[in-house]
């Protein structure tokens, strides 16, 4: 990894047309948090009907700057703000919606148990005289906006019975009875399957031929680069340039989102003479997966890839004994296991980096330390048999400094860390209990692209010293250049298996996703 | 009524809520008792602090009962009546065995089943909560009432009473000058802080209370602990029984029972977690010392002793005020 200058890229900064006249203009916008610059000059523009992509990695100031944007934080002095030209300043979220300044954050923020026409219009009815719900006006208003997009979900369901996919176009709707001209929509993409993606992407296009301004934010560049026709990134804080996607790549992208280079090559080997460490055959439990057969070896990373739903976590929770299955056999080492729960499991050397880090993978309120220590209280007792803090500092300052996660103190709670640095306290938790078989569920999920690269480090060090891995991931080029092998599942089924390097890529891609 | 002093105003000037540790809790205790001996020159004196020393160990016992079961997130409204049924499991052992003639072999092994009987309670509690994953407050609830219903049946609401002399001993005694039950008290507030701090249990408690999946996630048998921690609940809801039969010399179903929201509301003015996974034992037994010190100054005063509970309430929602006002206004570190 190298440090590159955005400026000396081949991409050069580009602003628009300055004859075209921009809906907003931001120019030398600071926020400052407690004497911490959460954003330091920055700039940003867009004209009316543009979409644009907004990058950059988690805590680069993104939804600092959106929320300056929509009135919920005021910019420190000296920066000037432009809404069609004119200066808004003592911005407050309702000015800002009564603009039309929309957020769609990625939670969605809708009402769960109110139906979908009710949370279309639900602002309709705010501040209404006489006070009473039209339930006719609602529905009318509703209607209307869902053919404007042209999707039809049933006004009277109750959102949570609606997909994410639904509920997203119910959120867009919201915003579109607010008569909005400028919609931020935060990660809109995360939790769509590329059909549902492609879908949002026609509504997204036919938003802009109205007029409206669009704001992605995302880092999953394949997504947005037909729709955009620029992207803005920030980095630190800082504004680091707005290029045209046209000739833009995901690596050069992430390059300006973190500063480095990524070389990505393949590191697939046949490992196929060493000992098996894990071996599955004809698993199976109804309903989530059937005849399952693999092998993970020693020393060995093996990809498990496939859609949301085809049945990978289902399958990685039986091997980490949190669901038995109905038939089929599990050997770790040779021998035949059965794990009435995950204890037995983890005793018998498994260890599962969960893909829900949020509520399975760590205890955020709960310190470093002691998400640490969980998994292996046992060892850390003395000869009272009471837990020594002597022996738990050392054991988490040694996993601290080998896995070198960047904390404040042990004693901060695990969501004070980034993404990335929690996501090595799971790796420090698990190798603690000494696996000899580590399943790793999506372990980049909401992990940075730069961070991305240090998780995979450790895992190829922990394969090399001879631990067998089970990387689970609906991302190819994840799976592809950190594996050894690649299984492709498929509504619980393994379907077929790649070799990175003798496979191509794209031919993978388009297999699982297509 | 006599002096201008209201027990909830010194708490708006002090320090107290902003400081997660025990520093501001004495701090306010030390106001407390400063303003209570301006107002009455009584009140520096050895029989104020007798009363105290014999009066917090039942509010005390209780409150560790709910301590644990509020950590791993929950809740134990059974507290008082388990106490209750456990005190009278002794009451009649020893009536078994004699009543006044009883002896020190019946009176032991009266204890023994009282605290067998508190830990059953708990146990089944545990079961239901950890198994059937019924919200504690409910399982809690149905077995508060099943408690005073089969305790009432049973004593037909009356006390049962006539004990051996030596019985008051527990309640009433010294030694080396220090009365039983505080003993008592101190002895199960070492074991308890122990348990929290020092061993795997107590650790799995805190983790338990914060987040139960990712606990079980590592491997942790969450239901064992569970189970554990209301049968420890209702073990000592067992020993709070026995100190109290031992008090008053009698038992009777019902007894103890406003003691019950008085035990949550000094655990979250020691800074206990009210959503679990945050608290530690000394804190808590300084509140209780505080509110202790407040009933029993304000009944030197004088006071009514229901206007002395309204007090409480004052206080405590004050206490809310204040911490809040204290978290938004001071600067927050990390």
């Amino acid at each position: 990894m190298t440090d590159i200058d955005p400026q000396s890229a081949a991409l050069r900064p580009q602003s628009t047309d300055a004859a075209a006249p921009l809906l907003i203009q931001l120019e030398g916008i600071s926020k400052v948090f407690g004497g911490v610059k959460a954003l330091q000059d920055v700039r940003f523009d867009i004209a009316p009907g543009e979409v644009l992509c907004l990058a950059g990695e988690n805590g680069c100031g993104k939804s600092t700057l959106i929320k300056i944007i929509s009135g919920v934080y005021q910019p420190e002095a000296g920066g000037t703000m432009l809404f069609d030209g004119k200066p808004m300043d003592k911005l407050t979220p309702g000015l800002a919606r009564s603009l039309g300044i929309q957020v769609i954050w990625q939670d969605l923020a809708l009402f769960p148990e109110m139906s979908v026409a009710e949370n279309i219009a639900f602002e309709q009815n705010l501040g209404a005289r006489p006070r009473l719900v039209d339930y006719g006006r609602i529905r009318q208003i509703a209607g209307r906006m869902l053919d404007r997009l042209g999707v039809a979900i049933d006004l009277e369901k109750p959102v949570r019975e609606l997909s994410i996919a639904q509920r997203q176009m119910v959120a867009i709707c919201r915003a579109l009875v607010a008569d909005a001209r400028l919609v931020f929509m935060d990660e809109p993409t995360a939790s769509l399957s590329k059909g549902e993606t492609d879908a949002l992407l026609v509504i997204v296009r036919r938003l802009a031929s109205e007029g409206i301004a669009v704001v992605f934010v995302s880092h999953r560049l394949a997504e947005v680069l037909d729709v955009c026709s620029r992207v803005t990134v920030l980095r630190d804080g800082r504004y680091v340039g707005t290029y045209p996607t046209k000739g833009m790549t995901q690596t050069r992208l992430t390059e300006l989102m973190t500063g480095r280079n990524f070389d990505q090559s393949v590191r697939a080997a046949d490992r196929s003479a060493a000992p098996a460490v894990l071996s599955v055959e004809g698993l199976g439990r109804e309903g989530d997966y059937a005849e399952i057969d693999l092998v993970v070896r020693r020393g060995e990373v093996v990809g498990l890839t496939g859609r949301l739903g085809a049945g990978r976590t289902e399958l990685a929770l039986s091997l980490f004994g949190m669901t038995r299955p109905d038939r089929g056999t599990i050997r770790l080492g040779g021998e035949v296991t059965d794990f009435r729960s995950n204890r037995d499991a983890i005793r018998a050397g498994i260890a599962y980096v969960s893909e829900d880090r949020l509520s399975l993978g760590l205890v955020q309120p709960q310190s470093i330390a002691d998400n640490i220590a969980l998994p292996v209280l046992g060892k850390l007792v003395d000869a009272l048999g009471l837990l020594s803090k002597r022996r738990k500092a050392a054991l988490v300052d040694d996993w601290i400094r080998q896995l070198a996660v960047k904390i404040g103190a042990p004693e901060h709670a695990v969501s004070t860390l980034s993404g990335g640095n929690q996501q090595r306290i799971v790796l420090a938790k698990w190798l603690a209990t000494e696996p000899k078989v580590l399943i790793l569920d999506s372990p980049t999920v909401g992990v940075d692209v730069g961070a991305r690269a240090g998780i995979f480090e450790i895992v190829h060090r922990l394969a090399e010293a001879g631990m067998a891995i089970l990387l689970i991931s609906d991302e190819i080029p994840e799976v592809y250049y950190n594996s050894d092998r690649i299984l492709h599942m498929r509504d619980g089924r393994i379907i077929a298996d790649y070799v990175p390097g003798r496979d191509d890529i794209d031919a993978i891609e388009e297999a699982v996703h297509a | 009524m006599s002096g201008p002093t209201s027990p909830g105003n010194p708490a708006a000037r002090s320090p107290f809520g902003g400081f997660a540790e025990i520093g501001g809790l004495l701090g306010f205790l030390a106001i407390v008792v400063m303003v209570f001996a301006l107002s009455n020159s009584r009140f520096l004196s050895g029989p104020t602090f007798a009363s105290i020393a014999f009066q917090l160990p039942e509010l005390g016992l209780l409150t560790l009962a709910m301590l644990i079961p509020i950590i791993s997130g929950g809740f134990n409204l059974a507290i008082t009546f388990t106490a209750n049924i456990s005190a009278l499991t002794l009451a009649w052992t020893m009536q078994a065995y004699g009543g006044v003639d009883a002896g020190t072999g019946a009176y032991v092994l009266g204890v023994v089943a009282a605290l067998g009987v508190g830990a059953f309670i708990g146990w089944v509690m545990g079961v239901a909560i950890a198994y059937t994953g019924a919200h504690p407050i409910l399982v809690s609830l149905s077995m508060m009432i099943f408690l005073r219903g089969l305790g009432e049946f049973m004593t037909r609401g009356g006390d049962v009473s006539g004990f051996p002399p030596f019985v008051s001993f527990i309640g009433h005694g010294t030694l080396g000058g220090i009365p039983m039950p505080l003993w008592i008290l101190g002895v199960c507030v070492l074991l308890w802080h122990v348990l929290l701090t020092r061993t795997r249990l107590g650790f799995n408690v805190y983790m338990i209370g914060s987040n139960i999946e990712a606990t079980r996630y590592s491997g942790i048998d969450t239901r064992r602990t569970l189970t554990l921690v209301y049968t420890l609940s209702g073990l000592m809801c067992g020993i709070a029984g026995v100190v109290m039969l031992s008090r008053f010399n009698s038992v009777r179903v019902g007894h103890g029972e406003a003691y019950l929201l008085i035990t949550v509301l000094a655990c979250f003015l020691g800074r206990v977690d009210p959503f679990g996974g945050f608290g530690r034992v000394l804190p808590v037994l300084v509140a209780l010392v505080i509110l202790q010190v407040m009933a029993s100054g304000l009944n030197l005063l004088g006071a009514n002793q229901h206007l002395a509970t309204a007090m409480w309430g004052v206080f405590l929602i004050l206490v809310m005020v204040i911490r809040w006002g204290l978290a938004r206004y001071l600067p927050k570190r990390r």
